[in-house]
């Protein structure tokens, strides 16, 4: 008799997502296991006590233990969703765009320096007005629209003297005059599941800062940048965020590898924590 | 239906419906962020401050 299959869910807290797929699983049949990223460890020398699951689906809130842990699951040879390498791609805007570009994949016009100094020059080179990010951390926290030069000067001395190391990072962004949406797109594998259209008058579309959602049809060119740029990540589950540029056309703005919902499955109408779950028992029968 | 008591401010939350380990309730008196911590018998407290590497 086959072996039932057994998988493992990573998560921090149960959000939403995390009961729709926990009811996924369970609709299913699926031997599954709830794993708080706050009460796990893993012992090198028992890596038998992970070896278990023929799976894990990663849903961490905190990047740093959810990269870490998927790190440790694929080198005990447990296929997670995502790998570790796609998450380390994804949740770095700065390694983000660095594929991307490697790929030709069309995305903003960035510049990255290391230092206040460096960082104002390429600002002054941009013109105003220019966006400032954080290369890791998300939800639209921490971005800073810069319109002088005196707002420029403010926000990178603060930045390196009250900001971790990683704040010392300046990924500097063109400000895309967007026409008040962005684009969500939802990816499994190499199809393109749904998407949506991110509305908000504020210049942060995100719709954990309020903005809403409405269903956006997939189009030809909507499905071969997103292939492209899900190929340029290294593929999987994920939730591609693209911009609509005045002179570009569409541009990849971020990939997400542990995408929030909760919007876009009443939106689109799709149960898309079933899609995921079956993404993942297919991940853990190869 | 279970009752508990919020940490912040003391005021009575009942769970709803479908309630479960882990999830994040907000007390209703206090707006304060609480945690989910078991749900038979039924626990909450103060949920994790939102850390810099958190997001999707």
């Amino acid at each position: 008799m086959q072996r039932r299959l057994k998988i493992g869910v990573l998560y921090s807290r149960v959000r939403v997502e995390e009961k729709w797929i926990f009811g996924a699983m369970e609709k299913r049949g699926i031997d599954y296991d709830r794993l708080d990223d706050r009460a796990i460890s893993f012992d090198l020398e028992k890596p038998d006590a992970w070896r278990q699951y023929d799976a894990v689906l990663e849903r961490s809130i905190s990047y740093n233990s959810g990269l870490y842990a998927l790190r440790m699951l694929n080198a005990f040879g447990v296929p997670t969703v995502n790998t570790a390498a796609v998450a380390e791609v994804c949740g770095d805007k700065l390694m983000t765009s660095a594929v991307l570009a490697r790929d030709d994949v069309p995305q903003p016009h960035n510049v990255t320096a290391f230092s206040p100094e460096a960082a104002l020059e390429a600002i002054e080179a941009f013109g105003y007005p220019v966006v400032l990010k954080p290369v890791v951390g998300s939800w639209g926290r921490l971005l800073a629209k810069i319109n002088d030069r005196d707002a420029a000067e403010a926000v990178l001395e603060h930045k390196s003297t009250l900001g971790s190391v990683q704040h010392s990072v300046f990924y500097i962004q063109e400000f895309i005059e967007k026409p008040g949406r962005d684009l969500r797109i939802i990816m499994i594998g190499d199809k393109v599941l749904t998407g949506m259209y991110r509305s908000s008058e504020h210049w942060i579309t995100n719709t954990a800062r309020g903005g809403s959602g409405e269903l956006c049809p997939i189009t030809p060119e909507i499905e071969d940048i997103c292939l492209r740029a899900s190929k340029a990540v290294g593929g999987g589950l994920l939730g591609v965020d693209l911009v609509e540029h005045p002179e570009k056309g569409l541009v990849v703005n971020e990939i997400n590898h542990t995408m929030e919902f909760h919007t876009m499955q009443p939106v689109s109408g799709l149960d898309i924590a079933g899609e995921i779950v079956e993404y993942v028992v297919k991940t853990a029968k190869k | 239906m279970s009752t508990v008591n919020c940490p912040e401010c003391e005021a009575e939350i009942k769970f709803a419906e479908g309630t479960e380990a882990g999830e994040i309730i907000v007390c209703s008196d206090c707006g304060v962020d609480l945690e989910v911590v078991s749900v038979d018998p039924a626990a909450v407290q103060l949920a994790p401050m939102e850390q810099e590497d958190w997001g999707e």
